[in-house]
């Protein structure tokens, strides 16, 4: 095998990073066992993921692995290999009239990602997360054999696939349905909500909308706590837009970069405030109505390039939970309450609600999905630990994609199936082959 | 390639672009670059199974005719007879194939040093013996044979490869010499550093070092105005000046 070289790797939030060796490849040939002499190895898609879900000293880079295998554009179904990225995939089916089933809050990710973290987008309450939309799925196991996996199929490597976060094996390829739009535009309605009880209400009078989700203003007590602004939206239709050409024209270019990384201060208390005012006060109307962009609507952060480093080189955590839908509410009012008495400001505060769709070891469950930002610093997981607390309490769980920080306690709590999980895994991968720094913090890999 | 001028924009015609050594990272790059702008590939390399995915993606991607011709550039009694059976012949011929090597392996193992001169010179003139032919025949054509800086001066690190590339920049210039007059254009390029699987994790320095896209579109443009000899990224131009013009005295006590 070809000498790898270390480098510093790390994923979004930039926290943890450690030295790692890579190896690309653009055959299955070169993942043979002799070319992968190592004890163990994670893969990797794009690093979208914020922690260590990812990362291992040794790392299989799908982004070369990249090709288009079959497209059935009158049933809207395509297979690929897994290291596409969405943001490839978008550029192609939009302009046949496709879009994904599923996506997350940016492009920039792969197939193989979106299947090993089970992605869930703003339609979760609707359409369920990316493994429903699933046809099959091949994956390379550690011994070398390359199985296809659906639900009918190999069932248990295909739950334990999905949402596994890479143990079972290599993704190397997936097929899966698309959703047939006519145009590239979204009708949007943005809400302003006035507190908690509000933002509850008009989830509840939208639920049956396809997207919805509310940004939360996250220093707002008393009354005002959880002060937000809802945004749904559906596919326009061709009717709907008439003949205006100039609506038709997806026009989304990336637009603003931030070249290297923010001192540590600039995202205080301050920033973070004068934002949340501007994003609830630019809205003045109560409700409004709009046509806008899919890219604007769907990818919102990703037209400012590597916003990531705005938090400094000490990095960030991404805290995503997701409470059971009857304990949402009080125990949104908690973690609410606990950050503005903290001061703990976080700058993005995302809300969404999840349907009835569960996995065998996804992150969804029915009930609300919080995520936060919060740069590294002195006293935070502290902090977050007695938001784990809460969670737990309340029965909810962490998302392992955006994790880099948790007591294995709080997740092996929040996994009711984790025992099947492990040893699904043990059978596909006896000798641990796959296992990321995550895995093995939370002793999932554990020998 | 032909060129018709209406008004003050150029239309290329749609071409057939031969990639001989279709798998690397950088013949795909340019697999998709010319397919986006909407030519037709067919593609070469041993693994048919490779061929085969990458025809599927760029012809379902992009709309375009793609061919798989699986091709061995080290058989050289075939190359007339592999060429001879593709049907419609191709306007531009991109040569890709090379192999680096292990430098060390190759000074003492005949096997490695040979399989160096083989897959980046032997094959080459081979190959490029046949299709010279049928292009200055029909004369018309475009060829263009990746070369490499390696090959501007023999060094200490990696002189099998060298010398062969050396060999094959000669081959590229003499060829270009002898078809001008069929009216059939060959294009040398030399690449500097690039990004791809071959060079990864090396800690190459990022100044002088291309992405595989970036060499495909730089490329794309040559071939378009007919340039003879190109570095791929312009810095590489001045730099291989200097190295061309240290005094053998001191360039031999160089450890390079
Ligand atoms: C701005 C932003 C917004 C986001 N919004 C959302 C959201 O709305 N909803 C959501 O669900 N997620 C969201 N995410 C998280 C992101 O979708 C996931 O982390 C996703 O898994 C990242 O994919 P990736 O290709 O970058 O994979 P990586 O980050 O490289 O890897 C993620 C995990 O997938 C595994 N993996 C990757 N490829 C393979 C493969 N081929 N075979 C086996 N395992 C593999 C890795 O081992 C790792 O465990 C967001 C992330 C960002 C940065």
């Amino acid at each position: 095998m070809k000498q790898m070289t270390k480098s510093t790797v790390s994923n979004w939030g930039n926290y943890p990073s450690i030295d790692a060796k890579t190896k690309s490849f653009t055959s299955v040939s070169e993942l043979d066992q002799d070319q992968l002499p190592e004890a163990s190895y994670i893969a990797r898609g794009n690093g979208r993921c914020y922690g260590d879900s990812s990362l291992q000293s040794h790392i299989i880079s799908t982004l070369k692995y990249d090709k288009i295998l079959e497209f059935d554009a009158k049933e809207g179904i395509i297979k690929c290999q897994s290291g596409i990225t969405f943001s490839t995939l978008i550029d192609f089916l939009i302009p046949r009239g496709l879009f994904l089933p599923v996506t997350p809050g940016t492009k920039f990710i792969t197939v193989g990602g979106a299947i090993a973290s089970d992605i869930h987008g703003k339609n979760h309450h609707v359409e369920g997360s990316f493994q429903n939309h699933i046809i099959h799925i091949e994956v390379l196991l550690a011994s070398g054999d390359i199985i296809e996996c659906s639900r009918e199929k190999e069932s248990d490597l295909f739950m334990a696939t999905c949402g596994g976060m890479g143990l079972t094996g290599i993704i190397l390829s997936a097929k899966f349905r698309l959703k047939k739009i006519e145009t590239a535009l979204i009708k949007q309605v943005s809400i302003k909500a006035r507190n908690l009880d509000h933002i509850f209400d008009l989830f509840e009078e939208f639920k049956s909308t396809t997207y919805s989700v509310a940004w939360i203003d996250c220093l707002q007590g008393g009354d005002k706590l959880g002060r937000s602004l809802l945004m749904v939206g559906e596919h326009a239709t061709k009717q709907e837009l008439g003949s205006d050409e100039s609506l038709r024209n997806p026009n989304g270019k990336l637009k603003l970069s931030i070249p290297f990384n923010f001192p540590n201060i600039v995202l205080n208390k301050i920033t973070i405030k004068i934002f949340n005012f501007l994003f609830y006060h630019k809205q003045i109307a109560a409700r409004k109505e709009s046509y806008v962009n899919f890219d604007k609507f769907f990818y919102p952060l990703d037209f400012i390039n590597s916003w990531n480093r705005m938090y400094g080189n000490r990095g960030f955590v991404q805290y995503q939970f997701v409470l059971p839908i009857e304990n949402s509410k009080e125990g949104l009012r908690k973690i609410l309450s606990e950050i503005n008495n903290q001061g703990m400001g976080s700058f993005l505060a995302v809300l969404k609600l999840f349907g009835n769709y569960e996995g065998l070891i996804s992150f969804p469950m029915q009930g609300y999905t919080l995520a936060l930002d919060f740069p590294i610093r002195k006293g935070l997981f502290e902090f977050l630990d007695r938001l784990d607390q809460i969670v737990v309490d309340c029965g909810g769980r962490i998302y392992l994609t955006k994790d880099a920080r948790m007591d294995k306690k709080v997740f092996e709590k929040g996994y009711p199936n984790l025992e099947r999980f492990k040893n699904i895994v043990k059978k596909f991968n006896p000798d641990l082959k796959w296992r990321s720094v995550q895995s093995d913090r939370l002793a999932i890999t554990k020998p | 390639m032909e060129i018709s001028t209406i008004g003050p924009v150029s239309y290329y015609k749609t071409m057939t672009v031969l990639l001989l050594g279709a798998t690397s990272n950088m013949a795909v790059a340019l697999a998709r670059h010319y397919a986006s702008n909407g030519h037709n590939l067919q593609l070469a390399a041993r693994s048919s199974k490779e061929i085969e995915i990458l025809k599927n993606d760029f012809s379902i991607r992009y709309g375009i005719t793609a061919e798989a011709y699986p091709f061995d550039a080290l058989d050289y009694h075939n190359h007339a007879q592999w060429y001879a059976a593709i049907p419609n012949k191709p306007d531009l011929v991109i040569l890709v194939f090379g192999y680096l090597g292990d430098h060390e392996r190759a000074t003492h193992q005949w096997e490695e040093s040979q399989k160096i001169i083989a897959s980046n010179y032997t094959g080459a003139v081979s190959i490029l013996n046949v299709i010279a032919h049928d292009f200055e025949q029909r004369k018309k054509g475009t060829i263009v044979g990746i070369s490499s800086v390696a090959g501007d001066r023999g060094r200490m690190s990696n002189y099998v490869y060298g010398s062969a590339k050396a060999g094959l920049t000669a081959y590229l210039s003499g060829l270009r010499n002898r078809l001008t007059h069929a009216g059939v254009h060959v294009m040398t390029v030399k690449p500097g550093f690039v990004r791809t699987k071959m060079t990864e994790g090396l800690p190459l320095p990022a100044p002088v070092t291309a992405t595989p896209e970036k060499v495909a579109s730089l490329i794309y443009k040559a071939a378009q105005k007919k340039k003879n000899s190109i570095y791929v990224l312009p810095i590489w131009a001045p730099i291989m000046l200097i190295i061309k013009n240290i005094p053998e005295f001191i360039f031999k006590k160089l450890k390079l």
